[in-house]
């Protein structure tokens, strides 16, 4: 508290020198000092807080009005009438339960108590995003950069700490879902207004989920039948010529039952090339997507159950502005490339809380899914079909009391694979994948501020053999408003070298792979640990709330598949690491309530990510080492109707980038070793009318900054310096949309 | 429904409760125990947790109310309430002594 007052005199100093501090002390009713009393001009947006002994200083303002306010006290208004010494005395509320908390929920907020390096995203932050799906979804969110979509499939990929999607365990409702085949598009396939909530954890995840995550995990909360109301539309449309409509529809069938079903249509159909080289910038597609959801809850006996069945189509189609797939596919006339995708999938999840035992649950999760990409990217060719099967069972129960608690159960994995690749030849690499695992975590917590979670699982796996995976959490609160974390852990998984990679395709590129009779595509699988710390410390500056956190997280790679593009742009080169590969990220972030419904985040992000490649040590290319990052929010006030005016903007400045090797390409197909620095601005606004109607517009890529050669050896597409892959700037310049979302509750 | 699960319920309790009067491991209570803040809850909480056979404790200030769950073959709610009134907070059937009432936090000073 100390600290921030001083800055507070610091800055009173400045401003008003001439003015004279008034000094007060707040009691309670039997005279003893209270702390932490927030003591603030009734009618300015600025204050203080008491310190240990009850004292406070406030800048004189004669015939000021004060409020004095504190949790479980009635609130006081006191009117300043000279500068003598203030003795406030408040009195405790005798209604206690009529208390009402009406302070806002931030729409991302950072836990004080959870045990993980946590940043939940509501519904309000989703709303953010443009569009559309999950994938975009993140672009107001500090802690995962959203990469450029690039020209093939137009979808954009994320990072966490520096490292790719294939590291974060991606999960819906805790059911891990983008793996394997849909690693690359995966986060596409989930549209943006399905989501509920989303869980953004840095750094070792928890051992329940699985062995796969290094970097962090990402959990996807979908809208509750329970919860969800009758009817929602939202129709979206774009300069850029995509348009997307989605539409909830929602029955209670009785006060156990009830049922959503979302369909979410989406097409591109305009062939858009402005930087004319005569390739598409966006693909041209559509997509067909429709989920059927049950869930039943009986509180009183403790069950919840949930059924959901879903269908998704994905149509992708790029390439020369000429080419017409039923003309030109796998020709050398035109170069065009095309993805399509089905995907099924089934789960089953039933959970059960003893009614006289809170602390006892027992969760079964059950899912099967089909997923079918058949793919060409000029004369390569990608086919790959998965089917999976995972199902988890989850035992929680306390040792001796609430203090020690438990999660043990196992699970189960089975993943098939049909792979197909033709790349200067044609390989099948057809694949089955099992394994069978057990988790114990234990957590302690000592219910006031220090928390601890240790987690241990075993697997045995057909392709990784059998192995441990240690995970450690701890959570301390040093002081008010104030939460110091560590965490460190095992991540194992196996690289699907091709899935993960396939934008590759859409190059003249030479698919090499060093086979040393490992298990994973002759390679072994990728082993890495994870260690991080971070400190968030929430205060009242100016009496407006205010917080900052910084992390620092390391990932050492014990064993890496290095994708190598860097010693000819004539191949890609896949091979075990040999040396060493880590990624260091630090991140300081200031989140600052600037006045009554406006609000601020900022964060400066800071990479250093290398990896020991066959031609020495490099950085990993196309990325940032330095990264800037500022979200500005406002909200007017609701009127009675619910109306209200939003406005968000996101700025975000990105360092250079090390570009890869392209020296043995023609002189004019060679490319600098690094990119310029670059800004983005995107900002939307959206008028609601009334709980019922909202209408927003928006504009992404305002500076309408453009990467100028996006496609190397455009003029000669299936030549040796053919490559559409190196995408370090948005492709298309300024874009803008608009849409509205209707609501029946 | 309730009554049949009831029924068999009692049948069963009373087939393995037959030769000594069992006593319930998860025997749940709410008793009133008085204080304000969120100090008061660390405090009330703590206490119930230094009892060996409190399972869970929770003390909400809306309701001024202790939910405890606890093992009867170990402990009662009348040895938890001592526990409590010990560090200064008053319950339904144990009252904390003046001395430790008076130092307090002055937050935690709720009305006698």
């Amino acid at each position: 508290m100390k600290y921030y007052m001083m800055l507070c005199l610091l800055v009173l100093s400045l401003n008003l020198q001439a003015q004279d501090v008034l000094k007060g002390k707040v009691v309670d009713e039997k005279n003893q000092p209270l702390s932490s009393v927030t003591v603030m001009f009734a009618d300015a947006s600025f204050g203080v807080e008491t310190d240990e002994e009850g004292k406070f200083e406030i800048p004189y303002v004669k015939e000021s009005v004060l409020s004095v306010s504190y949790v479980g006290f009635i609130t006081r208004e006191i009117k300043v009438v000279s500068a003598d010494d203030l003795l406030i005395q408040l009195k405790t509320e005798d209604t206690l339960d009529e208390l009402v908390i009406a302070a806002r929920r931030k729409n991302t907020q950072r836990s004080l108590t959870s045990n993980t390096n946590t940043m939940t995203m509501n519904s309000g932050e989703l709303l953010k995003a443009a569009c559309c799906n999950l994938a975009e979804s993140f672009e107001t969110n500090p802690s995962i950069d959203v990469n450029f979509s690039d020209a093939v499939s137009g979808s954009k990929q994320i990072k966490m700490l520096g490292l790719t999607s294939p590291y974060i365990l991606i999960a819906e409702e805790n059911i891990p879902t983008v793996r394997g085949a849909s690693q690359a598009y995966g986060l596409s396939f989930i549209p943006g207004t399905w989501v509920e909530s989303i869980q953004i954890t840095k750094g070792a995840g928890s051992v329940v989920n699985g062995y796969e995550s290094i970097s962090g995990q990402i959990n996807t909360e979908l809208i509750k039948p329970a919860n969800d109301i009758p009817f929602y539309l939202n129709l979206y449309g774009s300069t850029d010529a995509r348009f997307e409509i989605n539409a909830h529809f929602n029955e209670k069938i009785s006060d156990k039952w009830s049922s959503s079903l979302f369909v979410h249509g989406n097409s591109r159909v305009k062939k858009n090339d402005m930087n004319h080289d005569g390739f598409l910038d966006n693909p041209l597609g559509s997509q067909i997507n429709v989920m059927n959801r049950w869930q039943y809850i009986n509180m009183e006996k403790g069950w919840v159950a949930f059924l959901t069945a879903r269908y998704m189509k994905d149509e992708k189609q790029t390439g020369e502005t000429a080419f017409d797939k039923r003309r030109d596919k796998l020709s050398t006339v035109l170069w065009g490339s095309e993805i399509n995708t089905d995907k099924f999938d089934a789960n089953a999840k039933i959970g059960y809380v003893f009614p006289d035992q809170p602390y006892k649950s027992f969760g079964w999760q059950n899912s099967f899914s089909y997923h079918k990409q058949n793919s060409y990217f000029g004369l390569n060719q990608f086919d790959i079909t998965q089917r999976s099967i995972y199902s988890n069972f989850i035992y929680s129960s306390i040792i001796s009391n609430t203090m020690h608690t438990f999660s043990t159960g196992a699970n189960f994995v089975y993943d098939n694979y049909s792979e197909d690749v033709v790349n200067f030849g044609s390989v099948n690499y057809d694949r089955t994948d099992n394994s069978v695992g057990a988790f114990f975590e234990y957590t302690y917590d000592n219910a006031d501020n220090f928390a601890l979670v240790l987690g241990l699982r075993a697997d045995q796996s057909n392709r990784l053999g059998l192995f441990a995976t240690p995970r450690l959490h701890m959570r301390y609160n040093p002081w008010d408003k104030a939460v110091l974390r560590a965490s460190a852990g095992r991540g194992k998984r196996i690289a699907n070298i091709f899935a993960e990679n396939q934008y590759l395709f859409a190059s003249s590129r030479k698919f090499n792979i060093m086979d040393e009779g490992g298990k994973a595509y002759g390679m072994n699988p990728e082993i890495a640990w994870n260690y991080g710390i971070s400190f968030s410390q929430g205060f009242l500056l100016f009496g407006r709330n205010t917080e900052i956190a910084f992390d620092f997280y390391r990932t050492d790679f014990q064993n890496q598949i290095v994708v190598d593009i860097d010693q000819s742009a004539r191949s890609v080169n896949f091979y075990n690491l040999e040396g060493a590969s880590f990624a260091n990220s630090f991140q300081f972030d200031v989140t600052y309530n600037l006045a009554k419904h406006l609000n601020i985040r900022s964060a400066y992000k800071y990479y250093d990510i290398q990896t020991d490649y066959k031609s020495g040590t490099l950085e990993r290319p196309l990325q940032a080492k330095h990264r800037f990052f500022t979200n500005i929010e406002f909200e007017t006030h609701q009127t009675e109707r619910g109306g209200s005016w939003k406005f968000d903007a996101t700025w975000n400045w990105l360092g250079k980038q090390r570009l890869p090797y392209t020296g043995d390409n023609l002189a004019e197909n060679q490319l600098p070793s690094y990119t310029n620095p670059f800004s983005t601005i995107n900002a939307q606004i959206t008028k609601v009318f009334s709980e019922r109607l909202e209408v927003y517009v928006g504009g992404e890529n305002i500076g309408n900054y453009q990467q100028n050669r996006v496609i190397l050896g455009a003029d000669d597409p299936f030549g040796s310096n053919f490559d559409s892959t190196i995408v370090y700037a948005p492709i298309f310049g300024q874009m803008y949309y608009a849409g509205l979302r209707f609501k029946i509750k | 429904m309730k009554n049949l699960v009831m029924i068999v319920l009692v049948a069963l309790f009373s087939l393995t409760a037959t030769a000594q009067e069992k006593k319930n491991k998860n025997a749940k209570h709410d008793i009133e125990v008085k204080g304000n803040c969120d100090m008061c809850k660390k405090r009330i909480e703590k206490a119930a947790f230094g009892v060996k056979g409190v399972k869970s404790a929770e003390w909400h200030s809306d309701d001024q109310t202790l939910h405890l769950i606890l093992n009867e073959e170990k402990t009662s709610a009348l040895e938890v309430q001592k526990a409590v009134a010990q560090v200064g907070h008053d319950t339904r059937d144990v009252k904390a002594p003046q001395k430790t009432y008076d130092e307090l936090h002055g937050c935690c000073q709720y009305d006698r």
